[in-house]
């Protein structure tokens, strides 16, 4: 491209240098490779030096990548027992994602295909209360996951998260479903379906993609909790992944990093398989439903 | 007359008859309303009746006499707290006016530089994903082994570049609050940026051409196109921003713990530590009303003053 004839450049660019030129040309590409280096660079640093031994950095000092690589720290972070906790994210991530889905599809197709009066206040309500702030609800929860035996519960973690995603998931389903033709149930009833195997039969594999979507956003909101893991479990066995982290990091290995990076990159490795599968899927999400 | 009436009330009888579907629609709706009745509503307003008493579990046997506002009153005078919820209101209203205007320039320059046609940039926006998606407290702890005085990746290219060894977290309160809103612009700017570009993508390109025929220069087209076309995707993330930066939680709960000192301390960890720590639901319960009214006064704000103008 910057080999364009002289004849062809428009007689009011100024002639730069070449090596200007190039720049003046390239600067966007070097700067999104920058930009984007400067983002993945923690990671980078992460990864490293969980493949890193402690003794030798003990010895050599800080390194950017470790002369020997080793996964002593990931089998030590597995006898200690960390898989029980990747287990613990697991299973509260899955009860959100099952019950906010099963919940949000029901109400966002109400919202946006039934004839139902004051849906405008009914969505108005869903999303005011996701607005609230969390730990403005913490004291009562408390009490009541304690009366009701769910305290110390992956289920009374799941219960709290479904505040994060039950209002998106509704909002994200109501809006996309609504982008339906109004035909398809007309067809699918002309055809002797009533209401609700016209919704089985033909809404829900039409809407599989919203429904995918809304999926996704509730397991990475639930998968990303704190402040409920924090309040409500009590066993250090069953906390959840991020949880984990952070009481390994302050009891057992305090300044061991080595083993914190190979959590962190236990912890980062399923949300990243979902990122790079479904990054589309995430940014209409995003785009749609501006969250987190 | 009579006729009348008899055609008012049959209307009146038709428009309370359910419609086909409606019943339908009232039961699937049900369980999402119920659900946040549950788990939203009602535990907010059980949280204010009980900032009016005293409720602390660790003294079951003190009752929940009703105190009026001694609660109130006890947190803006720092009584059973490490500072004054004024002091940590001050702190957290700061933070989120800096972090928000930082957020949303480095936010929206990644978005105009991912708005050109540059080869990549598609896996440039996945990467950029991936720091958003990362759980919070997460982003915290890479940051917090990265900004480590003695082993850090930070440290080590300061080091390097002869800009000495800094302690971070643990010095001064400014160096603190920069390594808060390190990991926070980290996993923030993309989810800005996202949303921004999405917003630049939606602008109709023959206003570019119309701007670029009548000879407009790049500024006047940033200002006079870009931005005002640009309002209704900057309003959804200033709001969602300011809010989510003025109930920081997870970030300090692992990186500060609120110090040096509680130079750090916000109002969610300051109500962390009264509801869930000391679980003084009295005490921290007033706190939450308070962080409720702030929350509801910065979302009536930008009602207020981002108003379209047309």
């Amino acid at each position: 491209m910057s080999a364009t004839p002289a004849a062809l450049t428009p007689p009011t660019t100024r002639r730069l240098p070449t090596p200007l030129r190039w720049l003046q040309h390239h600067w966007p590409t070097i700067a999104l490779i920058a930009i984007t280096t400067l983002f993945m660079a923690p990671f980078f640093w992460v990864l490293s030096h969980s493949l890193e031994s402690t003794s030798e950095w003990e010895h050599s000092g800080v390194t950017i990548w470790p002369a020997h690589t080793t996964l002593a720290n990931y089998q030590e972070i597995i006898r200690l027992g960390f898989l029980r906790n990747v287990l613990a994210s697991l299973a509260v991530a899955s009860i959100t994602t099952t019950i906010t889905l099963l919940f949000s599809s029901l109400a966002g197709y109400a919202i946006a295909r039934l004839p139902i009066r004051g849906r405008g206040l009914i969505l108005g309500f869903v999303i005011l209360a996701g607005f609230f702030p969390v730990m403005a609800m913490m004291g009562p929860m408390y009490l009541m996951f304690r009366n009701t035996g769910l305290l110390n519960t992956w289920w009374g973690v799941s219960i709290a998260d479904l505040i994060y995603t039950l209002p998106l998931s509704t909002w994200l389903l109501a809006s996309l479903l609504a982008q339906l033709p109004a035909e398809i149930e007309e067809a699918a009833m002309v055809d002797g379906c009533n209401r609700i195997t016209a919704l089985w039969r033909v809404i829900i594999p039409v809407a599989a993609p919203a429904i995918t979507t809304a999926a996704i956003f509730s397991f990475i909101l639930a998968w990303s909790d704190f402040a409920f893991s924090l309040s409500f479990l009590e066993t250090p066995t069953r906390y959840t992944a991020p949880r984990a982290i952070l009481f390994l990091g302050t009891s057992k290995f305090l300044t061991d990093y080595n083993l914190i990076d190979a959590t962190v990159i236990i912890t980062a490795l399923p949300i990243f398989a979902i990122v790079l599968l479904a990054q589309r899927k995430i940014v209409t999400g995003l785009t749609a439903g501006a969250v987190k | 007359m009579q006729s009348a009436g008899v055609r008012r009330s049959v209307r009146a009888r038709r428009a309370l008859r359910w419609r086909p579907g409606e019943r339908l629609g009232y039961a699937m709706v049900a369980p999402v309303l119920l659900a946040l009745l549950a788990i939203t509503a009602y535990p907010l307003v059980v949280n204010l009746l009980d900032s009016f008493r005293s409720y602390n579990l660790l003294y079951p046997t003190a009752g929940n006499p009703y105190l009026g506002l001694r609660n109130y009153r006890n947190v803006f005078n720092g009584v059973g707290l490490d500072t004054t919820l004024g002091t940590a209101l001050e702190h957290t209203i700061i933070y989120a006016a800096i972090s928000v205007a930082v957020e949303i320039t480095l936010g929206l320059a990644i978005a105009l530089l991912l708005d050109r046609p540059i080869r990549g940039r598609g896996i440039a926006r996945t990467m950029i994903l991936l720091p958003w998606a990362v759980p919070t407290v997460v982003a915290a702890i890479v940051w917090k082994t990265l900004l480590d005085q003695q082993t850090g990746g930070v440290d080590y290219i300061l080091g390097n570049l002869g800009l000495g060894h800094p302690a971070w977290t643990g010095a001064s309160t400014l160096a603190a609050w920069t390594a808060i809103l390190i990991a926070d612009c980290w996993q923030t700017v993309p989810f800005v940026a996202i949303i921004l570009l999405a917003g630049l993508q939606g602008i109709p390109r023959d206003l570019y051409e119309a701007a670029a025929v009548d000879g407009a220069s790049r500024l006047q087209v940033f200002r006079g196109i870009t931005l005002p076309m640009l309002r209704p995707a900057l309003l959804v993330v200033l709001v969602f921003r300011t809010l989510s930066a003025f109930l920081i939680f997870d970030i300090i709960y692992a990186m500060t713990q609120g110090g040096p000192g509680t130079a750090t301390e916000t109002v969610a960890f300051q109500d962390f530590g009264a509801i869930i720590t000391n679980l003084d639901f009295g005490l921290g319960g007033a706190i939450s009303v308070v962080m409720v009214i702030v929350a509801l006064l910065i979302a009536w704000l930008y009602r207020l003053t981002l108003k379209p103008t047309t």
